[in-house]
């Protein structure tokens, strides 16, 4: 019999019970809960009379709507009446069924998918549910992680289960060595490029190869982030030492005779050599670099150093409709070269690219230098208060000001604008986010994305640059 | 959970690939503490041309006279034809409230996101994945004959044209049953409250640690 991959090891740990069409009752084993898509649940639950299966596994905090300015005024100040409303509905519903919940002013808060692993909430062979699909972000630890709708929240509220049909196995290996400047962020965009953002539909995707292993803790979890963007719901890396490193001493991990335990059982998440994928992609590491994107789908993407596709060349007319429709969009012209985009505003933040080594990979590159004066804004959002702190400890926050660029509270901020944190109509924004949208950013606004050394070689130049160049100077 | 077993309505067209949840519903009326109310805001940036708030009444707001939804010949659709990978991008379950809010009970579509998909059931939507090539065909006949209807019936799992032509789709054995017979998935899990202590139980004494973690 064949080995068992990562996937397989975890969905055969959580099997509660198996239905006869192939569904299933898998057990989770960890909910993250955010102001957007659990109110809902919480009113499902209290007009149905249940209560929550287990209170200890779960955790919320709010992000997406909170304020990135200072915010001492607490949620009372939040100035838009909706979004007060949904982060004072999290707090009542989290005080009244007895959840742990950072709130908005705690220096715990963040974004979920900074604040769960963070805090070792997220755990190697554990299940991790949230209703947002970047939750494929905790896959980084061998964990089994996705996204779910509200009405699955409230299913894991109730039965701390969730019913779920078996995915199929993916496997995307990036051999090599990645070049100087090329990142994490450009790995997973390269392959999102390769196989299309419908290219793991019902998979989960395993990352692996020696690029990959070569590849901090955090640069994991930018890959596994965007996975979903690939279309898989689930992103996996097999567990390392540099995974359990990782756990040692945070809040929620295991501690003493529990901590030994845990180490021997996660060693044993890993794909056996033997195990049997559906689908395999190879990637050589050597042919990635900078990527940016000019379109309004995460696939439409190139090299900095390459040009803006003309759909008279695109042979599939329903793709070329697809160019000329995102090139329209996006205000730019087929064959005009990427380093030609000018910027409006860059967003160094959001799940994919905000933790602690994100910042110091934007700082180095600011650090001296000063903004475009074209520029109307440049924004860096820690992706949690205890990032921040992390940064501001080490000076970063100061070499951001000095270089022009704003330093903020955490939260998902200009990720997806249900703040202030917005774009202009028309306005080009140099993201280091997942998701360039039509709107995303902001009703017409138009997002390219990058990595965070990329939006700050962008933010310095006033349009897209090759951060590898800058780093030669 | 209101059940679907057959269906007959107007199809819209909705000729465009990869449509994603933001378009869908766009996040400003993602604010709502509500299940319902999302149908006016449903493509909001597609079909009106000034930016939409949430709470806001759209009856006066200009519309878009090139978006499908918007044209004479599709009011009162409740079918919707689209094409592949849609409802890619975030997990909102705003998405197919907003869709059901409008009136929509079925999508056809070559494929679709994998969490929307999922979504939809939970709300007695009926996502059908059909060949590109009949999803081709469907798109020429809806074009040529206004008023165009389609019968979709759950229980023999087919789609039948005005000329009677019938097309196959899968659906998976569960997800059917609790359509047609508009069951609850939380009270069926809960018959299971047994198997799920099992499992605790077990999984406590292999995996301690992720029990009785989280807390203040
Ligand atoms: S940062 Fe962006 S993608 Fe991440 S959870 Fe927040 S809104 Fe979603």
């Amino acid at each position: 019999m064949a080995g068992k991959t990562l996937y397989d090891k975890l969905w055969d740990a959580h099997l509660v019970r198996e239905n006869e069409d192939g569904s299933a009752l898998i057990y989770i084993d960890r909910q993250i809960l955010h102001e957007v898509t659990s109110p809902q649940a919480f009113e499902g639950l209290r007009l149905a009379g249940r209560k929550p299966w287990r209170i200890d596994a779960n955790l919320a905090t709010p992000d997406h709507n909170v304020p990135t300015t200072a915010r001492a005024g607490g949620v009372d100040e939040i100035a838009d009446p909706v979004s007060r409303i949904q982060v004072k509905t999290l707090d009542a519903n989290c005080d009244d069924f007895g959840i742990v919940e950072f709130k908005m002013n705690d220096a715990r808060q963040g974004i979920v998918h900074v604040v769960g692993p963070e805090q070792g909430m997220t755990l190697p062979g554990s299940t991790v549910v949230c209703g947002d699909s970047h939750t494929s972000t905790h896959g980084a630890f061998g964990a089994l992680a996705h996204g779910i709708g509200t009405s699955e929240v409230e299913h894991v509220l109730a039965t701390q289960c969730l019913i779920a049909k078996k995915m199929k196995n993916m496997l995307v290996r990036v051999d090599g060595e990645l070049g100087p400047g090329v990142t994490a962020k450009d790995v997973v965009l390269h392959i999102i490029g390769v196989i299309g953002t419908a290219g793991g539909t019902g998979c989960a995707i395993e990352f692996g190869g020696s690029a990959i292993r070569s590849i901090s803790m955090e640069g994991r979890m930018t890959i596994c982030n965007m996975a979903i963007e690939a279309g898989a719901r689930v992103g996996l890396v097999a567990v390392d030492d540099k995974t359990i490193e990782y756990f040692k001493d945070r809040p929620f991990s295991p501690k003493g005779e529990q901590w030994e335990r845990a180490v021997e059982a996660w060693k044993e998440l890993v794909s056996d050599e033997d195990a049997q994928f559906d689908h395999v992609v190879e990637i050589c590491a050597e042919d990635i670099k900078p990527q940016v994107t000019w379109g309004t789908s995460p696939e439409m993407v190139v090299p900095v150093d390459a040009t803006v596709p003309n759909p008279e060349r695109e042979a599939d007319p329903v793709k070329a409709e697809g160019i000329r429709r995102a090139l329209q969009y996006m205000g730019l012209s087929a064959d005009q070269k990427i380093t030609d985009i000018r910027l409006d505003r860059v967003f160094i933040g959001s799940c994919t690219n905000s933790r602690i080594e994100d910042l110091r990979a934007a700082a180095e590159v600011v650090k001296g230098r000063k903004v475009a004066p074209t520029l109307k804004q440049a924004l860096v959002v820690p992706g949690s208060g205890l990032v921040k702190a992390q940064a501001e400890q080490e000076g970063l926050d100061k070499i951001f000001i000095e270089a022009g660029l704003e330093w903020r509270e955490p939260g998902c901020s200009m990720c997806l604008a249900m703040n202030p944190d917005k774009l202009g109509q028309g306005e080009h924004c140099a993201s280091t986010s997942n998701r360039n949208f039509e709107g995303r950013q902001g009703f017409g606004g138009r997002t390219h994305l990058v990595s965070p050394a990329m939006a700050a070689a962008a933010a310095i130049a006033g349009h897209f640059v090759d951060v590898r160049e800058m780093m030669n100077q | 959970m209101r059940k679907f077993t057959q269906h007959t309505g107007i199809v819209a067209p909705l000729d465009r690939a990869n449509v994603d949840t933001d378009m869908i519903i766009p996040k400003q009326f993602l604010k709502s503490i509500k299940r319902a109310g999302f149908g006016p805001n449903l493509f909001d940036e597609l079909r009106y041309l000034d930016e939409g708030q949430p709470d806001q009444d759209c009856s006066g707001r200009p519309l878009n006279p090139d978006f499908v939804l918007n044209q004479p010949r599709y009011a009162g659709a409740s079918v919707l034809l689209a094409r592949k990978n849609f409802g890619c991008g975030s997990s909102r379950e705003h998405a197919p409230w907003a869709l059901d809010d409008y009136g929509f009970r079925a999508i056809i579509a070559p494929s679709f996101a994998d969490i929307f998909y999922n979504n939809c059931f939970k709300n007695g939507l009926l996502p059908i994945v059909l060949s590109e090539a009949q999803v081709d065909q469907l798109f020429q006949e809806v074009e040529a004959a206004e008023g165009y209807q389609l019968t979709v019936d759950l229980e023999r799992q087919v789609v039948v044209t005005p000329s009677g032509e019938a097309f196959a789709f899968e659906v998976d054995g569960f997800r059917k049953h609790c359509l047609l017979e508009g069951l609850d998935d939380i009270g069926l899990t809960l018959q299971h409250a047994d198997a799920i202590k099992a499992y605790e139980a077990r999984r406590r004494q292999e995996a301690p640690w992720l029990f009785d973690a989280i807390h203040n």
